[in-house]
């Protein structure tokens, strides 16, 4: 028993970072259709952020993550207005593929100029040691993860919700040339939307980065997941995101438990495929047609 | 001057979609244009509200050639646009769709007037307050997109085919309203399929066909030509 609640734990809690990179590709498809490759390395930019918060400046955690953050916002926000925005009304392959190279390109930048060695953030810097809650020991950094993840998803879901700048992603989102005719501004709906999204993957990346090791193509792997954790939640829904981040760690980690590590993915993989087949837009995806 | 479209082109690719068309508007009038499926009626209220682009040609509004302005600020200079199909926001509640109306103003209590406004004169709205707008049926969401529209306090407001699709007491109810905006001094530019209901309401008349102004003049007078009588009201 105390081994499950502790897998649970551990699922719920790299689950939730897959979660917070998946918003990020779930928002972009919402407002611009583009799965954006891209978006796993920003995640790994903001671990090198983070990285070099502690190594040169001593900062803690949390400032970490706001630094990260801020730099990958400006990161992400920059890329859609060189990259995705000269296209917007090319045929989507065309974004497709450059999205692709926008990853590759940010992907060997950073061989280029930091190496491709892993490297690791001081244990110091991410350690908190283990709380004892009714007789079950618990790591308290997973707790710090999802304590993080979630208070940014309340946070993401009432910027959606009930401010004026998330009514326009809605907006924008929904119809964008109804959204226009209330004289909302497209490209803004746009550029808040990568801001957001990047913003989250910043975060991620920083937490992912202390959690594991860091290198330039980190960011690949976190990042197929949220994008497949996208997908079964439903893409462009955010509740769908943040569920089918979390289901998918729980599985992975309850498989490597119960199982085997080196099964974990093919597993988890396998159950997604199957809900697929099952439920093609996703769990919580809405069943309407591609407009054409 | 009021509102005026001078000499306007629009091109999709090749198809040349508006030719050199030109429709002016006074203020507080009804102008109604009318065409059939194809004719360029959505297109020259898509050029209006800067939906679509304009090869040449000049907009006017109140005075001032605003050809070429941003779709966000025709909304603020006070042009407000109904479009084919509705059009609301489905994942929205019907409150909330309205509030997008209101999407560039800042006057809260100003809003909020207008929405008790809104929904006096449109009382299944308010009904209806906190259901998401995808739920709502034809009729009801053709009053919420013109709610919509209204919650921008617009000097003129562009209608297309407000009618399509609906019941006829639907039609008789929306062109009530339609008449009555009007009465509250807002301009009105109907695009309609449904010419005879149309004639009925406005004072003026466009007649559109594959992209060209073919009549224009007093809807009474055009109602009474045979001409148009054999070609948009079924003869008679
Ligand atoms: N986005 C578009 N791309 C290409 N052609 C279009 C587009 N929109 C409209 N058209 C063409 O322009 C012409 C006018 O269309 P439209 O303005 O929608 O007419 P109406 O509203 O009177 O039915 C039609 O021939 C239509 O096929
Ligand atoms: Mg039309």
């Amino acid at each position: 028993m105390e081994l499950f609640i502790q897998q649970i734990i551990n699922g719920i809690s790299i689950g939730s970072i897959y979660a917070l990179i998946a918003l990020g590709y779930t928002m972009v498809y919402g407002i611009i259709k583009l799965i954006n490759f891209a978006h796993g390395d920003i995640l790994m930019i903001g671990a090198y952020v983070g990285l070099y918060c502690v190594l040169l400046f001593k900062l803690p955690l949390i400032p970490s993550i706001i630094i990260a953050m801020i730099l990958c916002a400006l990161l992400g926000v920059v890329t859609e207005k060189v990259a995705y925005r000269p296209l917007r009304n090319a045929p989507r392959i065309a974004v497709l593929i450059t999205a692709i190279g926008v990853s590759f390109l940010l992907e060997y930048i950073m061989v280029y100029f930091f190496k491709a060695n892993s490297r690791t953030y001081p244990t110091d810097f991410f350690s908190f040691g283990s709380a004892n809650i009714a007789g079950i020991t618990i790591p308290i950094d997973k707790m710090v993860v999802a304590g993080i993840t979630i208070a940014l998803m309340i946070l993401v879901q009432i910027i959606i919700k009930k401010t004026k700048l998330g009514k326009s992603i809605r907006a924008v989102s929904s119809d964008r040339d109804a959204a226009q005719l209330m004289g909302i501004s497209v490209d803004r709906a746009i550029s808040f939307t990568f801001i957001i999204g990047s913003a989250l993957a910043g975060v991620a990346g920083v937490m992912y980065g202390a959690m594991f090791t860091i290198n330039p193509l980190m960011g690949i792997q976190p990042g197929i997941k949220a994008f497949v954790a996208a997908v079964f939640g439903g893409i462009g829904s955010i509740p769908g995101a943040i569920l089918g981040g979390l289901l998918l760690g729980i599985i992975e980690t309850l498989v490597s438990a119960y199982f085997s590590s080196s099964i974990k993915d093919a597993v988890a993989f396998a159950i997604l495929i199957i809900i697929l087949v099952v439920r093609p837009s996703g769990l919580l995806g809405k069943n309407v047609k591609e407009k054409v | 001057m009021f509102f005026a479209i001078k000499n306007l082109n629009v091109f999709y690719g090749v198809i040349h979609a508006l030719k050199d068309i030109t429709i002016n508007v006074e203020e507080g009038e009804i102008v109604t244009l009318i065409g059939s499926n194809g004719a360029g009626k959505t297109s020259t209220l898509r050029a209006i509200s800067s939906l679509v682009k304009i090869k040449s040609g000049e907009i006017i509004f109140k005075d001032k050639n605003i050809t070429g302005s941003r779709a966000a600020d025709i909304v603020k200079m006070g042009i407000s646009h109904v479009p084919e199909g509705r059009r609301i926001f489905p994942d929205m509640t019907v409150a909330e769709n309205l509030s997008m109306g209101a999407y560039l103003r800042k006057d809260k209590a100003g809003i909020k007037q207008d929405l008790e406004m809104i929904f006096d004169r449109f009382p299944i709205l308010k009904q209806r307050e906190k259901q998401l707008g995808g739920t709502l049926s034809g009729g009801e969401q053709q009053m919420l997109t013109m709610g919509r529209a209204l919650m921008s306090k617009p000097k003129l407001m562009l209608l297309d085919e407000p009618s399509m699709g609906l019941s006829p007491i639907y039609v008789q109810q929306i062109f009530s309203i339609i008449k009555d905006i009007n009465k509250t001094g807002t301009t009105i530019l109907l695009v309609e399929q449904n010419a005879n209901m149309a004639l009925h309401l406005a004072q003026r008349a466009y007649i559109l066909e594959t992209g060209n102004i073919v009549k224009s003049g007093k809807a009474q007078e055009l109602l009474n030509s045979d001409d148009v009588r054999n070609a948009y009201l079924g003869g008679k």
